[in-house]
């Protein structure tokens, strides 16, 4: 497989981004590594072809952003709004997550090895998300599809506005947000949660998760519309 | 003894100013229902506006040119800041974003044909892009809003434009909202939600806070284009001055300014009516900020809210703007509060349908419903057939094209041979109000309330 490495220290980020949009076959799988990141925001943003790239260090803002077809894994911490918007692929984060993580994602799987800070899977359309730590408060607000595994614990307002995303929480809630309720853990709970901790390489039992899902009760915010006194 | 009371026939009808019978009847229906009230459209209120500014043409003291056979290029450029490849118009007049949820797949086709006839842009809305959108338009605005339906880095690379959109001029600080009834299976499947939901999109991005994080944001849509295509942020009117100077600062090529008569589909009439500012006041504030950082021309100002006619369109470029986008006018254009729709060249009578929603031609801004008599703002499947393409875009065409022989007009009155050459020394003020938010002298006189100490 072709490899080839990218020198932030010595080469400019856009330089690079647009290698990576432009400078590609279609369904060009060579592996990039990505040396002295530094921090810098928007690493590997609007990847469309399916390589992988490998960011040697921490990485800033969206890094990842609105993947598709791409494998990209962090050795190190990433900034806010990791994977947002992710269409397809995956994005690995060796180290711990910033605000925002996975947001609005319609497709894919990010896994944080680490914890993630406030709102992970905000406004979730369809993405995978598995923390193998603990999120922050307002984690899985608004979101619509896909599901969010959290191996550690939750903050406040867990699941606040949940539409039709799943939540899989292994440890304790500081609380639900609106909407947000416990429900019982089915056969294809069990099945898609193993699945994906499988996929992010976690070893935990699928019996030890409980399942946070949408009451349905702010769907129709004029329920009420009709009522006469 | 028989004592009668006293009757005074004056105030035995008095209407209360306070307590109208408009009033009294909100009141009642909040007891009702125990619910805030839900419409479409702009502020209905009266507000300070371009009405109240009137031209100087040219005269002894100024030189006019001949109204419509001389030159007067129309011609704008927007995204010159940073952007490779900046918009070209051929019009300094743009079709405002509006979604498709909100409007019809035909409606939105007819907004693209239109534009690409007139030479100019229209620009997607809350729900992301549809085919027959961005195959009508060739040059499209691709709007990023806090709620992300349907938003994808391919139809990022589709656009022409980016507008990063913070708020909106009818609602400021509030997101968007599509009523149930509106959420058929298409427009449920682009947004990823179960159909006939009430859909709210939230007011606040999800991956960013904060006129800082912005910046980064925009890098990242320049970051993921290559920096090959202009990025817009439009903010709806209320701290224009400092909103202005900091969607700047994070990086803007085009600032899009959104007064309070602005339109929405769908939003609480206490946020109408009662929140941001008038699109006059608003212009002024934005120019001055540009001006304030010396990025006049450098970074382009769209005016919108409330905007109908070229002389509007006249009066938001002398004040400074780059350019105008409609929306309201758009729709009226369409149609909209119409007594007919037309099928196949013949008029047919809408009032049935207008009836059913308790209004009248006229009065209508129940696009929230989606029970749009003449097919505009709907997705119901036998209303929006009443809005053909074919007609759609030629109505569109033809006001387009109206506004911009109107802006020409005056600006050969004044002496221009270009419309970007029209500036605030053409203007005065015919009301008080307009003088002090507009900051132009009142008519007849050299008065400014609030400048020079007076």
């Amino acid at each position: 497989m072709e490899r080839m490495t990218f020198d932030l220290a010595s080469s400019s980020l856009t330089e690079m981004n647009t290698f990576l949009h432009k400078g590609l076959e279609e369904g060009d799988k060579r592996h990039i590594s990505v040396l002295n990141p530094d921090g810098a925001h928007n690493i590997a943003v609007g990847l469309n072809h399916p390589v992988t790239v490998e960011i040697h260090g921490h990485a800033g803002y969206y890094a990842g952003g609105m993947n598709k077809h791409a494998r990209v894994v962090i050795h190190g911490s990433a900034g806010t709004g990791v994977a947002e918007n992710m269409m397809s692929g995956s994005v690995h984060v060796k180290g711990f997550a910033s605000n925002g993580a996975g947001a609005t994602a319609h497709g894919g799987l990010l896994v944080i090895d680490g914890d993630a800070g406030l709102r992970c899977g905000i406004s979730l359309k369809g993405g995978d998300i598995v923390v193998g730590g603990s999120v922050g408060s307002f984690s899985g607000f608004m979101a619509q599809a896909g599901h969010m595994v959290i191996c550690g614990d939750a903050g406040d307002a867990l699941g606040d506005s949940l539409y039709e995303a799943v939540i899989y929480l292994r440890g304790n809630v500081k609380s639900l947000g609106a909407d947000a309720q416990f429900e019982d853990m089915t056969d294809a709970d069990y099945a898609t949660l193993a699945e994906l901790l499988s996929k992010a390489g976690m070893d935990h039992d699928p019996k030890s998760f409980k399942r946070i899902a949408s009451a349905r009760t702010l769907y129709h915010w004029n329920a009420d519309a009709n009522q006469e006194y | 003894m028989d004592i009668k009371p006293v009757s005074f026939k004056r105030v035995s009808r008095e209407e209360s100013a306070s307590f109208d019978r408009s009033t009294i009847d909100y009141i009642q229906n909040a007891a009702a229902h125990g619910l805030y009230e839900i419409r479409g459209m702009g502020a209905k209120r009266k507000l300070p506006h371009f009405d109240d500014l009137l031209f100087l043409a040219g005269s002894l003291s100024r030189y006019p040119l001949e109204g419509y056979r001389e030159k007067c290029v129309t011609k704008t450029i927007l995204g010159t800041r940073f952007a490779k490849k900046p918009i070209e118009l051929d019009i300094p007049i743009t079709i405002a974003g509006m979604s498709f949820g909100a409007l019809s797949a035909n409606v939105k086709e007819s907004l693209g044909r239109a534009a690409t006839a007139m030479g100019t842009t229209t620009t997607t809305g809350d729900g992301g892009m549809t085919p027959e959108e961005r195959n009508s338009s060739k040059t499209l605005v691709y709007q990023c809003l806090p709620s992300r339906y349907g938003f994808n880095p391919d139809d990022v690379r589709r656009a022409d434009a980016i507008e990063v959109v913070i708020g909106q001029g009818a609602k400021p600080g509030g997101g968007g909202m599509l009523l149930g009834q509106k959420v058929n299976p298409r427009v449920a499947k682009m947004r990823t939600l179960p159909q006939g939901v009430d859909q709210r999109s939230a007011c606040r991005h999800p991956d960013w806070t904060g006129p800082d994080d912005l910046a980064i944001k925009i890098q990242e849509l320049r970051e993921l284009t290559d920096w090959e295509k202009p990025i817009y942020v439009k903010v709806g009117a209320t701290r224009t001055f400092n909103d202005v100077k900091l969607a700047v600062h994070a990086g803007a090529d085009v600032v899009v300014v959104d007064g309070m008569q602005g339109g929405t589909a769908a939003t609480q009439t206490c946020y109408i009516e009662h929140i941001g500012i008038p699109t006059l006041a608003a212009v002024r504030q934005a120019v001055d900020a540009l001006e304030d950082l010396n990025m006049k021309g450098q970074v382009q100002l769209i005016v919108s809210g409330g905007i109908r006619s070229g002389a509007d369109v006249a009066k938001a470029l002398a004040m400074g703007a780059d350019a105008v986008a409609i929306g309201q006018g758009i729709l009226f254009a369409l149609g909209c509060n119409s007594e007919t729709y037309i099928q196949d060249g013949k008029h047919i009578s809408a009032l049935e349908g207008y009836d059913a929603l308790g209004t009248q031609p006229g009065f209508c801004h129940h696009c929230h419903t989606g029970k749009c008599p003449v097919g505009v703002t709907t997705q119901d499947s036998v209303l929006e057939q009443r809005l053909q393409p074919d007609v759609g875009a030629r109505r569109v065409k033809n006001y387009l094209k109206t506004l911009n022989m109107e802006l020409t007009t005056i600006a050969r009155a004044c002496g221009k041979q270009n419309v970007h050459h029209l500036e605030r020394e053409d203007l005065v003020a015919l009301t008080l109000e307009a003088a002090a938010m507009a900051r132009i002298p009142l008519a007849g006189t050299s008065w400014i309330p609030g400048h020079n100490g007076y």
